[in-house]
């Protein structure tokens, strides 16, 4: 087994774009879920949103960056309204369903075969990163060092990738130590007691769903950055993923959706790299190497469960906060 | 004549006729020389089942309302509907004349008229300090723009937080103040509720059933509060089912039983209502008092505490 490598690989994944790409999904549901109490089971619909909605306008009119980004947006603004205006008033199951349903529906819509022409059904869509290409400003080649040894590009795709995650973790830590945090987190607590102190409980609700929906597709966009638009990526199972990261760094927490999205690609990435390396070297022979990557998905699941039970408050969670079933 | 009955208090149980803050004669949903809430045709049913039906209800300004009847008389929910938590099926009302029929409970609030809840609302998960603050109006910092940069919300902070710890002070929960509402106990948080509620200086407040779960050594001080808050010029409505409490602190008593008003009136006077009676003790009013509990003893309770309240008013007098 090539030790070096597996563990180059994983190291890797602590700064790579996809670990990026979740964590601001991770971050998005944490205002939402974490802070607001909202049951978003459709975080990976806004992902896909945020992806498609940046690859279409860049491939179908040649649009600019910052054209294709705000299309990417807008879309999400449009997506959460729709969400939220007909649920956000019902009892906070209804997001719920809602939101499971309508992730699906839009991966359907995506995939269908009426639309290869624009969304390019089951294989999705490429051929829309020049204008991402063309914006980064570092010089050509190769550098770095050890496992964190890049291109021009990805290292751009990086930098750019944290730096949104930073700004996002930036603004929640803003907002939540703002009256307006306050709001939302009363909100999660009993919602009729917030109205009855005359606060628009439905507008704050609608600003959270908005705000941490906007926050996924813009994670959606980084993530495609580094590959295609590929329907298939944007499965219920993604949502699951997020879910796992936001609740293994700690729900309401600023930090908490980073170190859980760096821990969750790591572990993957170890897990792979070990499992191929036994498989190849002869040690769990009977099973294949797709079988070896189902496996490390019930090791997550695994791992989830465990979470839950020794640990639910997360990583950085408060345990005295979480330890008062509300 | 019915008045000197009523001052006697040996005599027949009988209602004045009138009273100052009446205009005409007392009885179920007489009109109010200066009403804060006016309430007209407000029915709410569930299924079959009929839970309010007010023909017509007034509250005095600045005065200390009681609502009482009982369990299931539709108290709960006529504080819903009034405050916008429950639609009715019909009706209309108006807070200091300005209509609020189908007005969003928020709105209601922000109008001045604040209510707390029969199960306390405490946020759990948030600290006693911060369930107060959020109690608090004209934050700029609730906007989530304004948010961002706090600069612009600071200086208001400041100024609630000491509102705010005036009001726990004042409810004996200063020592919980950076404690989660959600170790506190449910006396406490009852507390916690109203204080909160206090918060944005409410033209008239809405208590239900404030002192239930509430130590009685607290108690006390909770009735000298709510005195407080008369004197402040806040107008009180609240829901309770002591008798003593009642007809100690209270200018004006409403009975609802099975949805209606069945009897308004001064405490000292309406506790000898004969449909006060009939409500609590349903068809069995000609039995023997003591043979029943609960109900009976509540009448009972009242009684003695309407001549309680009436022997100290006559002391009073006569000393002065
Ligand atoms: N949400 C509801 N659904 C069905 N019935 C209700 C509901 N709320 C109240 N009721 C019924 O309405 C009646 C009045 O209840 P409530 O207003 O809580 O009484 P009170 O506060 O005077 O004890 C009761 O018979 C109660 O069972
Ligand atoms: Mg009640």
């Amino acid at each position: 087994m090539d030790w070096g490598n597996i563990l180059g690989n994983a190291v890797g994944e602590l700064i790579s774009p996809t670990t990026a790409a979740y964590a601001l999904a991770a971050i998005g549901l944490g205002v939402h879920f974490g802070y607001t109490g909202l049951l978003n089971f459709g975080q990976a619909a806004f992902m896909l949103i945020g992806a498609y909605g940046f690859a279409i306008p860049t491939i179908e009119f040649g649009a600019p960056l910052p054209v294709a980004i705000l299309c990417a947006l807008i879309a999400s603004v449009l997506f959460a309204l729709f969400l939220g205006i007909p649920t956000l008033r019902l009892r906070a199951d209804y997001l719920a369903i809602v939101t499971i349903a309508a992730a699906e529906v839009v991966r359907y819509i995506v995939t269908t075969t009426g639309l290869t022409e624009v969304t390019g059904a089951a294989n999705g869509l490429s051929g829309f990163k020049g204008t991402f290409a063309a914006s980064n400003p570092l010089p050509d080649g190769t550098y770095g060092f050890g496992p964190f040894t890049y291109n021009s590009y990805d290292w751009w795709v990086r930098i750019v990738g944290w730096g949104l995650v930073i700004l996002a973790s930036v603004l929640v830590f803003l907002l939540m130590r703002s009256p307006w945090g306050r709001i939302v987190k009363g909100i999660r607590e009993d919602e009729d007691a917030v109205r009855s102190l005359g606060k628009n409980v439905f507008s704050y609700k609608m600003q959270a769903l908005v705000m941490g929906g906007v926050m996924g597709s813009i994670a959606g966009i980084i993530f495609i950055l580094p590959r295609a638009v590929q329907p298939a990526n944007y499965t219920t199972g993604l949502t699951f993923f997020i879910w796992t990261i936001m609740l293994l760094g700690g729900a309401a927490t600023i930090f908490g959706p980073i170190i859980g999205a760096m821990i969750f690609w790591v572990v993957l990435s170890l897990t792979q790299g070990v499992l191929y390396g036994a498989i190849e070297s002869g040690f769990l022979g009977f099973l294949s190497t797709t079988q070896a990557g189902q496996i490390r998905f019930m090791l997550v699941g695994l791992a989830l469960m465990l979470l839950v039970i020794f640990r639910p408050q997360g990583i950085f969670g408060n345990k005295k906060e979480l330890s008062f079933s509300v | 004549m019915s008045s000197d009955n009523a001052a006697g208090g040996t005599t027949a149980p009988a209602i004045p006729s009138t009273h100052p803050l009446v205009t005409g004669t007392v009885g179920p949903g007489c009109a109010k020389v200066d009403p804060i809430v006016v309430a007209d045709g407000v029915s709410r049913t569930f299924g079959g089942l009929t839970a309010v039906d007010v023909a017509h209800l007034e509250i005095p300004r600045g005065k200390i309302t009681a609502l009482i009847g009982p369990n299931g008389a539709g108290k709960t929910t006529m504080f819903n509907l009034l405050t916008g938590f429950d639609k009715p099926n019909t009706g209309t009302w108006n807070f200091n004349g300005r209509s609020l029929a189908g007005v969003p409970a928020f709105k209601v609030a922000r109008a001045g008229m604040v209510r707390t809840f029969q199960l306390t609302k405490s946020l759990g998960r948030l600290t006693v300090l911060q369930n107060m603050l959020l109690g608090a109006t004209k934050q700029p910092g609730e906007n989530i723009f304004t948010a961002l940069v706090r600069p612009l919300w600071k200086s208001r902070e400041a100024e609630i937080t000491i509102k705010a710890d005036e009001l726990l002070a004042r409810f004996k929960l200063d020592a919980k103040r950076e404690d989660y509402a959600a170790s506190l106990s449910g006396g406490q948080r009852k507390l916690l509720e109203m204080a909160r509620a206090l918060m944005s200086d409410p033209e008239l407040i809405m208590l239900d059933e404030p002192m239930a779960g509430v130590n009685p050594a607290l108690t006390q001080s909770l009735l000298g509060h709510i005195k407080n808050l008369k004197s402040d010029g806040t107008s009180v409505l609240f829901v309770e089912h002591d008798m003593h409490m009642v007809t100690h602190i209270s200018d004006w008593v409403i009975v609802m039983a099975e949805g209606k008003v069945v009897a308004e009136g001064p405490p000292e006077t309406v506790m000898k209502d004969p449909a006060v009676i009939d409500a609590y003790l349903g068809a069995h009013h000609d039995t023997d008092l003591g043979d029943l509990t609960g109900g009976p003893n509540l009448v009972e309770d009242a009684r003695a505490a309407a001549e309680e309240v009436h022997e100290h008013k006559h002391h009073k007098e006569d000393k002065s």
